[in-house]
């Protein structure tokens, strides 16, 4: 316990250190809402779908969570490169708590991120339907992060240069971002399209958040939350082996 | 040492036992079979040129990289097998950076001290005096990032003394160290295996090191040992006046490449993923 702890800390500590970065990313999710929430928000308004800022916004919210997450997890090739790894995994501590408390941090701040990107998006006119579900989006918010930390983290533990790193944002975080759903309703996709997105598991936690934040929803809110529960045990498990193997 | 000291230490196991340890990348072997012992409590110098398997050997031993073969013995124990258990058993302080640098000195000690379990109010007064120890006390809030390379290899090496642990391991650890701080660290080591019997197993280029404060010495060459013993007995193999004639007679003058600059290809990298990351 005082493991993960710590290295939650050590994560927060440098949160609070990275300011541009901070900035950085949520200049992204504010571009994409103003360019295509108000780009698309006549086509979408004519096709009879109502306003597109609203569904777009869950969407985004997805985005900030899959990119912040992945990076946060991935940050293990920094903390190799710069030698602070071997610091921890030289210590007498199990290390899946090392892992644990790694990927909780990025989780947290990953969380927190999309907290402002939804205030954000209120500011710009998104209204969730029920304010007494923003807690449990916020919950869900919470294992989507962890999910996609955990991911990176796996990725990270398997790789050992920032030439994988960019393999994996081209050909699997942008690909999940864009079949996710994020930018459209996946009701009247075609097979191909929506087959890809069942295997998305960036599907299913935007699924969520527009179940709970708009109302309706795609998948339906039990299977959201038992594919982003599943896929995450699975990950964690994955990546704890991973971890637990790397050689210094 | 006094003769009933170490008939003593020769009763218990030894607290470093290696046979036939192997270490190989692909085609290159760094490490070729190779067999010591330490003592418990002793002090015990690692010698050897660029790139002769000395870090990898202290990665095996420390449980960081898995041997090819032979077998190790940490405290009775085996890092392959009982990793967290031998990991309790030992402390280091690594050849290259392992700080982090967007946190403060004592943040980094306090992290330590914290994974190391050093109880809260002992962590405090340790903190403290091993920073004024090594100089850094003034700048303890101060980003790691902003400290030179000599600040950094102080600050590594008083967080490495932060906990007290039954062997020490020290990779180059007064590389960059002005002579008082080296002095003082030493006296530090010293002490600290008097009072509390701790092994020390150092590596070190600075000959003169190592035949002031090591009990024994190994040289290590081609991922060979080509000499062990006293530092007398070392120096009377090779008839010479000094541990560096010794060093230089076993090991020849030829200047040794440094396995590729790692360090460089990253720096490449990094920049290739600064420009991905400002295009985005």
């Amino acid at each position: 316990m005082g493991t993960i702890y710590i290295m939650w800390f050590r994560a927060m500590l440098r949160y609070t250190r990275s300011g541009p970065r901070i900035v950085a990313a949520l200049a992204q999710p504010v571009l994409y809402m103003l360019a295509f929430g108000y780009g698309f928000g006549s086509i979408y308004r004519m096709a009879g779908q109502g306003n597109y800022l609203s569904f777009l916004a869950p969407g985004i919210l997805g985005m900030s969570i899959l990119f912040t997450s992945i990076f946060s997890g991935m940050e293990l090739i920094w903390d190799r490169q710069f030698g602070f790894l071997k610091e921890t995994l030289a210590a007498p501590v199990a290390r899946i708590n090392v892992m644990l408390g790694r990927t909780m941090g990025g989780a947290t701040i990953a969380t927190f991120q999309a907290t402002i990107v939804l205030i954000l998006a209120a500011l710009l006119g998104f209204r969730p339907y029920d304010w007494a579900l923003v807690p449990a989006a916020l919950g869900v918010m919470f294992v989507v992060a962890l999910l996609f930390t955990t991911l990176g983290t796996w990725f990270a533990a398997l790789l050992s240069d920032f030439q994988g790193f960019q393999m994996v944002m081209n050909f699997l975080v942008m690909p999940m971002f864009f079949l996710s759903g994020a930018m459209f309703p996946l009701d009247h996709v075609p097979r191909e399209l929506a087959i890809v997105a069942r295997f998305d598991p960036l599907s299913y936690g935007v699924d969520a958040f527009r179940a709970l934040l708009l109302g309706p929803s795609h998948f339906g809110l039990g299977l959201d939350a038992a594919v982003l529960i599943g896929v995450t045990a699975v990950l964690m498990v994955l990546a704890s082996r991973a971890f637990s193997r790397i050689q210094a | 040492m006094g003769a009933d000291e170490s008939a003593s230490a020769e009763a218990q196991p030894a607290m470093i036992e290696v046979a036939g340890l192997t270490k190989k990348f692909g085609d290159i072997t760094a490490v070729d079979d190779i067999s010591f012992s330490v003592k418990r409590g002793e002090i015990f110098a690692f010698l050897g040129p660029n790139g002769a398997g000395k870090s990898t050997t202290i990665k095996m031993l420390t449980t960081l990289l898995r041997p090819s073969g032979g077998s190790i013995r940490l405290n009775n124990l085996d890092p392959t097998k009982d990793s967290l258990a031998v990991r309790r058993s030992f402390g280091i302080v690594f050849q290259d950076p392992s700080l982090d640098d967007q946190l403060t000195a004592q943040e980094n000690m306090d992290i330590h001290g914290a994974l190391y379990k050093v109880p809260p109010k002992e962590r405090r007064e340790k903190i403290e005096r091993l920073l004024k120890f090594v100089d850094l006390w003034d700048r303890r809030k101060t980003q790691v990032m902003k400290f030179s390379g000599g600040m950094k290899r102080r600050l590594e090496i008083a967080r490495g003394l932060l906990h007290h642990p039954t062997v020490i391991f020290l990779d180059e650890p007064t590389l960059g160290l002005d002579p008082q701080t080296r002095n003082q660290m030493w006296a530090y080591l010293q002490q600290m295996n008097k009072d509390e019997g701790t092994t020390v197993f150092f590596t070190t280029h600075y000959m003169e090191e190592a035949d002031r404060n090591a009990q024994r010495i190994a040289v290590i060459d081609h991922g060979k040992i080509v000499a062990m013993g006293s530092p007398a007995e070392v120096k009377a193999s090779q008839n010479a006046a000094t541990l560096e004639d010794a060093f230089l007679s076993l090991t020849g003058h030829s200047i040794r490449e440094e396995e590729g600059s790692k360090l460089d290809t990253m720096r490449t990298a990094m920049r290739g993923f600064q420009n991905r990351r400002g295009g985005r």
